[in-house]
C-alpha cells in the first residue's frame, strides 16, 4: 500500500451528494485481472465522450487542475457498488487524499487498505476550505503525522481513526499481521465449530 | 458485555476472536471470525493474485464459494464461453483459482449458477447467527436469515481467504420498525424504497440496521431479502431482521441445508436471536405500513423516489444544498419538474437482479403480465435470480406467461442491473426496473433508469408507461 506522511498539492471541489463508485470508475474498467489501467476509468464518462473525446470542461481537465492530488467532496462519497477499482484508480490518477463530510463504509475501508487517505470534517471547516480555494492558489497541504490541514492562513485540526493512521504511514501488512495471531484463530474456530457443528461442511464432516 | 443487546451485537460478540480496544470515534476495533463467502469472477482476481505472490494458501476453502454472475451472458442459447475477450478471461482465472486454491466455482453452466446473493439462500446454506462477509456490497441481503452480512472490498477478500478473519469495526444500532401491514398491491421493494427516500442514500451510514414490526413479521422470507438488499442503498453496512419459523421452514430441504438432526440444534440457539427488550439503539425510525405507497424512482439516486401518484420535484423546492443536484439529476433523466410521474414512458422493463428475481418475484409479475401483452416499442426482458429459479418457474408455466406476453425469458446473472454484459441500455433509453441502483449510467451510458417492484416493471411494460399497478387489477379480479 501506499504511504502518507505529509503532502501538498492541488485540490478540486466536487461537492455533488452521492458521487458513487459507478459513477467513479464505470464498468467498463472492471474486466481486468490485475489493477492495471485505471487512472483512465477515473471518472471516465465525465471526462470523455461517447468517441473518447475529452470533455474539456470536466473540472480535472482544467488547465490548473492539470496535478490535482486532493478531492473536497459532497456527503456519502463513494456509496454504491463495492468494487475497489475506485480506489485504486484514484491513487493511479494521483488523488491521495480526500476531505468530505463522510464517506460510504466499503470505500473507506477499501481507502484504508490502499492508502487513500480520507478525511472527515464538519460541514462548516468544509466551507472555510472551499472558501480558501476560490481565492488562493488551490494548494494545501495535509500532515497526517500532526494531523493539520493547511490552507493559506487556515489551518484545520483532524481526527482520523489511530489504525488507519499508523498504516497510513508505516504502510502495515495486513495479512501478515493477522497472521501473527493464527494460534489465536485456530483454538477460536475449534471451539465455534464444535458448538456450531452444522458449518462442517459435508467433505469436512 | 451489557446485559440488554441487540441483535447486530450478540451476533458480532459471538463472532470476536480478540478485541483490540476502542478506537477514537470509530467504535471498538476486533478480529472477527468470519463463517462463509461467496466469490465472484470481478471482485476476487486479484485477492487470488496477492495471494499466488505472497505464497499464502486458503485458510478454510470449504468456507467459500465461487459464482460467475457479473460478467456472464444470459442469452438463452448462451454457452459455456464468452465472446467479450476481457470477461472470458475473468471466467477463466476464476475457474483455476477454484482449482488451484480448492474452492468450488459454480462457471456458468453450473445447474446452480445464478446471482450470489439468489445461490446462496437458495442452497440453504445462509443460516441464522452467521457472519457472512463478501466482495459485493449487497451481501446485506442475508440479514432476511438473521446473519450479518457485508460488503467488502478486494483487498479484504484476500485478508479474509488467507485467514477466515477480517480486521472489523463495530458499527453502531439503528432500527427501522415498521407497524401494521402494507396495503393490498404494496410490496417489501416498496417498503425498502420509502426507507431510503425518508432517511437518504447516507443516512443509515456507519450503522447496522435492524428491520422490525408487524410489517416485517407478516413478510415471507424472500420480500424481506428484498428489504435487506436494498438496505446498503441507504448507507447501512449490515441489515438484519430477527430469524422466525418462516426462516426455519425456507432453509429445510435444500441442497446444502444441514442434516435434521443438527437443525434441531441449532434451532435451540437460534432462540436467542433477537434483540433483547431493553437493548439500546442509537438511532430509531418508526414508519407505518399503510401509509407506503408503490414507489417509483425518478433521479439519479435511490433515495430520489417517490410514491407513483406524485411529481417530480422542482429544484426550487429543495433545500438550497440540494438543488443543484436535483437538477442535474432531473436533466440526465430528461424529465421535467413538476411532471406526473405516472405517464411517463419507458422504452425497455427489466425484472432482475438480487433485489427482486426470485420465485416470489417472478409469480407476482406474472399475475400482472398473466393474458396481456407488452405495448409496443417496448422491449421487456426477464432474467431469472438463478438457474434453479428459472427451473421452478419453468415447473410452474410462468415462462409461457412471459413468452406469452412477449418478455424475453432469459437466462441467470446480474445482466442489466449493471450491465457489465451485452444486456444494456441505449443512451437515452428509459427503464422501468426491478434493480436497486438508478445511477447515471448504471444500465448503460446515458441510461435512464426506474426503480419499482416486479409488479410494476410489469404493469409498465404492458402499458408502455409509468403506472400505478394498484389500478391494474389482475384478469381474475377485473
Ligand atoms: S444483481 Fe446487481 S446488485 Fe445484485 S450482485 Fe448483481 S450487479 Fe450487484
Amino acid at each position: 500500500m501506499e504511504r502518507f506522511t505529509q503532502l501538498t498539492g492541488r485540490i478540486a471541489a466536487m461537492p455533488a451528494a452521492n458521487i458513487d463508485t459507478d459513477v467513479i470508475m464505470p464498468k467498463a474498467f472492471l474486466k481486468g485481472i490485475d489493477r492495471a489501467g485505471l487512472a483512465l476509468g477515473l471518472f471516465h464518462d465525465l471526462r470523455f465522450d461517447a468517441e473518447g473525446r475529452q470533455r474539456p470542461e470536466f473540472l480535472l481537465h482544467r488547465a490548473d487542475m492539470a496535478d490535482t492530488r486532493f478531492l473536497l467532496v459532497g456527503p456519502n462519497f463513494g456509496c454504491g457498488s463495492s468494487r475497489e477499482h475506485a480506489v485504486w484508480g484514484m491513487l493511479q490518477y494521483g488523488i491521495r487524499a480526500i476531505i468530505g463530510t463522510g464517506f460510504a463504509g466499503i470505500f473507506a475501508d477499501n481507502a484504508a487498505n490502499n492508502g487513500l487517505l480520507l478525511i472527515i470534517l464538519d460541514p462548516i471547516e468544509i466551507a472555510s476550505l472551499g472558501a480558501c480555494l476560490s481565492n488562493d492558489t488551490g494548494l494545501i497541504s495535509i500532515d497526517l503525522e500532526k494531523r493539520i490541514i493547511i490552507a493559506g492562513d487556515v489551518s484545520i485540526d483532524f481526527g482520523i481513526d489511530p489504525d488507519v493512521r499508523r498504516a497510513l504511514l508505516l504502510g502495515l501488512d495486513r495479512i501478515g499481521d493477522t497472521l501473527t495471531h493464527s494460534a489465536r484463530i485456530h483454538s477460536f474456530q475449534q471451539a465455534y465449530l464444535a458448538e456450531h457443528p452444522w458449518l462442517v461442511e459435508e467433505s469436512a464432516r | 458485555m451489557p446485559a440488554s443487546r441487540t441483535l447486530y451485537d450478540k451476533i458480532i460478540d459471538r463472532h470476536r476472536i480478540l478485541s483490540f480496544g476502542e478506537a477514537e470515534g470509530a467504535g471498538e476495533r476486533m478480529l472477527l471470525y468470519i463463517d462463509r463467502t461467496v466469490l465472484n469472477e470481478y471482485t476476487s482476481p486479484q485477492a487470488f493474485s496477492g495471494l499466488r505472490d505472497a505464497g499464502r494458501r486458503v485458510w478454510r476453502p470449504e468456507a467459500a464459494l465461487g459464482v460467475v454472475d457479473h460478467v456472464n451472458s444470459t442469452d438463452p442459447a448462451r454457452g459455456a464461453g464468452s465472446s467479450d475477450g476481457g470477461a472470458q478471461r475473468q471466467i477463466d482465472y476464476f475457474v483455476q483459482n477454484g482449482r488451484d486454491f480448492g474452492i468450488e466455482i459454480y462457471d456458468v453452466l453450473h445447474p446452480r449458477q445464478g446471482i450470489e446473493h439468489v445461490v446462496l439462500p437458495d442452497l440453504g446454506w445462509v443460516l441464522p447467527g452467521l457472519v457472512i462477509a463478501a466482495g459485493d456490497s449487497h451481501t446485506t441481503t442475508y440479514g432476511a436469515f438473521g446473519t450479518v452480512g457485508f460488503g467488502i472490498g478486494t483487498s479484504d477478500i484476500e485478508h479474509l481467504l488467507a485467514t477466515q478473519t477480517l480486521i472489523y469495526h463495530r458499527l453502531k444500532n439503528m432500527r427501522v420498525t415498521i407497524d401494521g401491514r402494507l396495503p393490498t398491491g404494496v410490496t417489501a421493494k416498496d417498503a425498502v424504497m420509502a426507507v431510503i427516500r425518508l432517511i437518504g442514500a447516507g443516512g443509515a451510514a456507519g450503522y447496522a440496521l435492524e428491520f422490525a414490526g408487524e410489517a416485517i413479521r407478516t413478510l415471507g422470507v424472500e420480500a424481506r431479502m428484498t428489504m435487506c438488499n436494498m438496505a446498503v442503498e441507504c448507507g447501512a453496512r449490515v441489515a438484519l431482521m430477527a430469524p422466525d419459523d418462516k426462516v426455519l421452514d425456507y432453509i429445510s430441504g435444500r441442497p446444502r441445508t444441514p442434516p435434521a438432526a443438527m437443525l434441531e440444534r441449532g434451532r435451540e440457539q437460534w432462540a436467542e436471536l433477537v434483540t433483547d427488550a431493553a437493548a439500546h439503539f442509537d438511532a430509531e425510525v418508526v414508519l407505518r405500513a399503510e401509509d407506503v405507497p408503490p414507489m417509483v424512482s425518478w433521479g439519479t439516486s435511490p433515495d430520489q423516489a417517490l410514491a407513483i401518484s406524485d411529481r417530480v420535484p422542482h429544484p426550487d423546492d429543495m433545500p438550497i444544498d440540494r438543488q443543484a443536484d436535483v437538477a442535474r439529476a432531473i436533466a440526465y433523466m430528461g424529465l421535467e419538474p413538476h411532471m406526473l410521474l405516472q405517464g411517463i414512458s419507458i422504452d425497455r422493463a427489466f425484472i432482475g437482479s438480487c433485489t427482486n428475481a426470485r420465485i416470489t418475484d417472478l409469480r407476482d409479475a406474472a399475475r400482472i403480465l398473466d393474458g396481456r401483452k407488452v405495448a409496443p416499442g417496448v422491449r421487456a426482458m426477464i432474467s431469472p435470480g438463478s438457474s434453479t429459479v428459472r427451473r421452478e418457474a419453468e415447473a410452474e408455466g410462468l415462462d409461457r406467461i412471459f413468452i406469452d406476453a412477449g418478455f424475453e425469458w432469459r437466462q441467470s446473472g446480474c445482466s442489466l442491473c449493471l450491465a457489465m454484459n451485452d444486456d444494456m441500455l441505449a443512451p437515452g433509453e428509459r427503464c422501468a426496473s426491478s434493480t436497486n441502483r438508478n445511477f447515471e449510467g448504471r444500465q448503460g451510458i446515458g441510461g435512464r433508469t426506474h426503480l419499482m417492484s416486479p409488479a410494476m416493471v410489469a404493469a409498465a411494460a404492458v402499458t408502455g408507461k409509468l403506472v400505478d399497478v394498484r389500478r391494474f387489477p389482475s384478469p381474475e379480479t377485473m
